[in-house]
């Protein structure tokens, strides 16, 4: 028996305990947000974070994960629902194409966010560059990270409408 | 139904007398067929709405025609006969049609059209291809073999030949958008008994401004139902769109960034197993035996199917099913093709181009002028060939469908770029009846044209059938690279003949393999003699539309060429253009404006390079200039400025991220796209050897839009023929090497070499 958090929840899971993580989350947990593309630590789609840090799901076996904390793109925004600042982004900047590479396009940019609240391009580089993206939507995801890390050092919480009274302000 | 296509059938198989391929020409040909094809597709002939009622509706909601409909509470939803693969185009279809049915924006919504006959596209799509293209006199026989592929893709219910706005947009969703809208003042006009003339629209509402009445059209629909479609509503102009030309949200991107978003991979049957699949490494083999045994062995297989050409293996999850397949020992049948490697198809390639240059069998595209008259009288001649690899789609989300049969029944889930086609050759592959048949559609990750082959799904079913479990089939990544339906790989040889004073006097192009569009090796230069031709080479790679289709190809070549024709002439490779496009303002005002924005005239730096491509293709205009730094051996993209006219940009951000998408696509398949073969089979299996640009290689691409008024384009492909061109001239200005072959990371550009060919 596997026991971890994912998304704030504790699981158990009776399984090979070295199936990868991905399978786990997929077919075990029914969340589907968590993407295969490559199965081999080439494509980033299985990106999710363990104990914070952005992994790659498909390469990583279920027994990582035991007692660890498990956050996939089900769980980034807030408990009140509230869109983490990287999705609102990437709304905004109408960033996702076919969608399909974004839920670990997202993880990563998170995972880097919360080390590097303010990343410079090559940081960006280095971060994003294990997930790619076929429809090639590199300039708006890069874009949206640039955005959703301006709105984190306006407001430590993200709130469009107090991101827009503090730029009102300036 | 059956009486449908055989009337089609019968009436586009020989468009004779068909001199100028127009878009009215299209239509009359289509009329003929009493029912028609465009007006029979978009709005057919004959309310429709009976037949489509059951389909799409539900209890309250008013049919007013078959694309749009309206609730009792004045939501409107506009049903889109086209799937989304991230291009937007079901966003961008509801805009056209609430913009010409003076809808407000909030009240509106769509669907995705159900996978039944009447909401059909094929004749349409395939019509629009061609439509509005100047087709050289030679070229009308495979026009003519195209018409008849139409009329046999009545039951399709195609997304491809970036064909969603320029063709289901305009002559669809805005004529249905727009007759709605008649409809509307024709209830009220009725109602209220004043002329038709004194009302207007606006926000969803039917004003009449002299009696200070207004009606919202909820309160109007079910008076208006009663009024037949009008096939010819008046469409406003440019001057009168309210959403046309304006960047509206996607309707489909919330849901992608919460994981929300159902993908075929994501589709979730009660009870289902996991399939995972060996298919044969030689195309055209089959399965001669195999052993199972040890494969079956592993907890939690529950079934191997021999599927005649691939084995398949069932397990309660695809991790176990993928590694049991592992452990199957499969012998495949021998095939004629066991030994065929990409040098044997290369030599294959150019023996028969020399063969049918000497029995004089090509096939001509374009005939035009003395072009053996000019070589003769020639100052200079030129001559090169270039080739081009085999290309997978490499789809981000994997190859895979799920199905469930049961009670003679089958149901499919999956994302596919032509769900009305999947459900027959479902039904065909199981011998079923298509009415027995479910397509469930989903969210394409990637399409490319991929997904309008029907391959995985018809496996899913096959193996639900068989084992009488709902079952999820997914491919490998190397399952999906390995058993593609690829972009063929093609030799194109040159000649051009130069006068003394610079002039180009003659292009004599031969090229292996033709498909679709058929002018995709025609010129937009004033050449005055002219002789394009080809000989088919067929391999037994599988042939599939691939991203722009043959233009990926034919931009490479002739953009790639005509820089070498300019400098033999001794002329600047953007100002030759220019000249040579004299008689085409519209191609040399964007080939200037890409010129401008990009910077032509400033000085390039060593180690640099600049190159311009400019290439037409499905109905739209792209010119792009790109910028290279060649450091150590080692090519870095840094920008690419784009100029794009495709008429009139109906969402310009949305044109803007599909220039984008197309870039980067070409791009990585300029740089490092290769699909070999050796011993028959392909060599690639995975990312890291079928690679694709990264964030860390992506250029930054900046997109400047033209709307020229001219007949609106397509925006799905036409970013991604330009690129390569564009790339292989910048590097012979960074390196003096020219890049005859793709991809570039053939090269070692740390030597400077005359004959690239020959070193490698
Ligand atoms: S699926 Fe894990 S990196 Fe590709
Ligand atoms: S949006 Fe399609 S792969 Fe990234």
């Amino acid at each position: 028996m596997i026991t971890f958090r994912i998304n704030g929840a504790e699981r158990s899971l009776d399984v090979d305990p070295t199936m990868p993580l991905l399978w786990a989350i997929r077919e075990n947990l029914g969340m589907t947000g968590t993407k295969f593309g490559c199965g081999q630590a080439q494509c980033g789609a299985c990106t999710v974070h363990l104990n914070g840090a952005a992994i790659r799901s498909c390469v990583t076996p279920v027994a990582a994960a035991q007692g660890a904390e498990v956050t996939t793109i089900e769980g980034l925004a807030s408990a009140e629902g509230e869109l983490h600042p990287l999705q609102q982004a990437w709304i905004d900047e109408q960033a996702p194409q076919c969608g399909y590479c974004q839920s670990g396009q997202i993880m990563s940019a998170a995972a880097l966010l919360a080390t590097n609240p303010n990343p410079d391009d090559a940081a960006i580089d280095a971060a994003m560059s294990g997930n790619i993206c076929r429809c090639g939507m590199y300039q708006r995801i890069r874009k949206s990270i640039k955005r959703a890390a301006g709105a984190e050092a306006v407001v430590g919480v993200f709130d469009p409408q107090a991101v827009t009274e503090e730029v009102k302000h300036v | 139904m059956s009486e449908q296509v055989q009337e089609n059938t019968q009436a586009t198989a020989k468009p004779s007398g068909l001199a100028k391929w127009t878009r009215r020409g299209f239509i009359s040909a289509g009329a003929l067929a009493g029912g028609g094809l465009i007006i029979g597709v978009a709005l057919r002939r004959g309310d429709r709405r009976d037949q489509v009622a059951d389909l799409v509706s539900e209890e309250g909601d008013t049919l007013l025609s078959m694309w749009v409909k309206i609730d009792e509470a004045g939501k409107i939803t506009a049903i889109v006969p086209h799937s989304e693969m991230g291009q937007g185009a079901q966003t961008v279809l509801t805009q056209m049609l609430a913009d010409e049915m003076d809808a407000n924006w909030a009240d509106v919504s769509f669907v995705e059209a159900p996978a039944e006959d009447e909401y059909a596209n094929g004749p349409l799509g395939k019509g629009y291809l061609l439509a509005g293209a100047e087709i050289p006199a030679a070229l009308m026989a495979t026009v003519d073999g195209a018409m008849h592929q139409a009329a046999k893709a009545l039951v399709q219910q195609i997304t491809g030949g970036s064909l969603s706005i320029r063709a289901t947009g305009v002559a669809g969703m805005r004529v249905a958008g727009a007759a709605a809208r008649e409809m509307m003042i024709k209830a009220a006009a009725g109602t209220w008994q004043v002329p038709e003339s004194e009302l207007t629209t606006a926000n969803s509402t039917v004003m009449h401004k002299a009696s200070n009445r207004a009606a919202s059209y909820a309160e109007l629909a079910s008076a208006a139902a009663k009024f037949e479609p009008s096939n010819k509503p008046s469409l406003k102009d440019p001057e009168q769109f309210t959403l046309m030309g304006t960047d509206l949200p996607r309707h489909d991107i919330p849901s992608k960034v919460t994981g929300e978003a159902m993908f075929g991979m994501d589709a979730q049957v009660p009870g289902m197993h996991y399939a995972a699949i060996r298919q044969a490494p030689v195309f055209g083999a089959k399965v001669k035996s195999f052993d199972a045994t040890k494969a079956k062995a592993q907890p939690g297989v529950t079934h191997v199917v021999d599927l005649g050409d691939a084995v398949a293996v069932v397990a309660t999850g695809y991790w176990t099913a993928e590694r049991a397949a592992n452990a199957v020992d499969i012998k495949w049948t021998a095939t004629e093709n066991d030994t065929v490697n990409s040098e044997s198809i290369r030599q294959q390639f150019r023996a028969d181009l020399a063969q049918a240059q000497a029995d004089g069998t090509s096939s001509a595209d374009v005939e035009a002028g003395d072009v053996s008259g000019a070589f003769a009288a020639a100052a200079q001649v030129i001559e090169a060939t270039y080739e081009v690899p085999f290309l997978a789609h490499s789809c981000m989300e994997p190859m895979n469908a799920t199905a469930r049969f049961a009670n003679g029944q089958c149901e499919v889930w999956t994302g596919t770029q032509n769900p009305l086609g999947a459900r027959y050759e479902i039904a065909a592959a199981l011998e079923m009846d298509p009415a027995d048949v479910a397509l469930h559609q989903h969210f394409m990750g990637g399409g490319f044209g991929r997904r309008a082959m029907h391959d995985a799904s018809i496996q899913a079913a096959r193996i639900a059938k068989d084992t009488g479990v709902p079952v999820k089939l997914i491919w490998s990544r190397a399952e999906d690279i390995q058993h593609d339906f690829y972009r063929p790989s093609v030799a194109s040889q040159f000649r051009a003949a130069i006068g003394s004073d610079g002039q180009v006097l003659a292009w004599d192009n031969i090229y292996s393999e033709k498909h679709e569009p058929v002018e995709a090796p025609v010129i937009p230069y004033d050449v005055a003699a002219q002789h394009i031709h080809y000989t088919n080479s067929s391999t037994h790679v599988p042939f599939g539309a691939w991203r722009s289709v043959d233009h990926s190809q034919h931009g490479f070549f002739t953009e790639a060429f005509f820089d070498e024709v300019a400098e033999a002439a001794g002329k600047d490779p953007y100002l030759l253009r220019r000249e040579l496009l004299a008689n085409k303002p519209r191609h040399r005002k964007l080939l200037d404006l890409a010129a401008e924005k990009a910077g032509w005239n400033q000085p390039v730096a060593e180690g640099h390079g600049r190159g311009i491509s400019l290439q037409e293709s499905f109905g739209t205009l792209v010119a792009q200039v790109v910028e290279v730094r060649v450091d150590q051996g080692n090519v870095s993209v840094d920008r690419v400025v784009l100029a794009v006219d495709p008429g009139f940009a109906v969402s310009p951000d949305g044109l803007a991220a599909q220039m984008e998408s197309g870039v980067i696509y070409g791009l990585s398949a300029a740089m490092y796209g290769e699909i070999n073969i050796e011993a028959g089979r392909v060599a690639q299996n995975a990312f890291d050897n079928y690679p694709a640009v990264r964030m860390q290689d992506a250029p930054l691409i900046e997109t400047h839009i033209v709307n020229s008024g001219e007949a609106w384009g397509g925006a799905g492909e036409p970013g991604t023929p330009g690129i390569a061109p564009a790339l292989a001239n910048a590097i012979y200005q960074a390196t003096g090497t020219r890049v005859r072959q793709l991809p570039v990371s053939r090269y070692d550009f740390n030597y400077r070499v005359n004959e690239p060919e020959e070193l490698i």
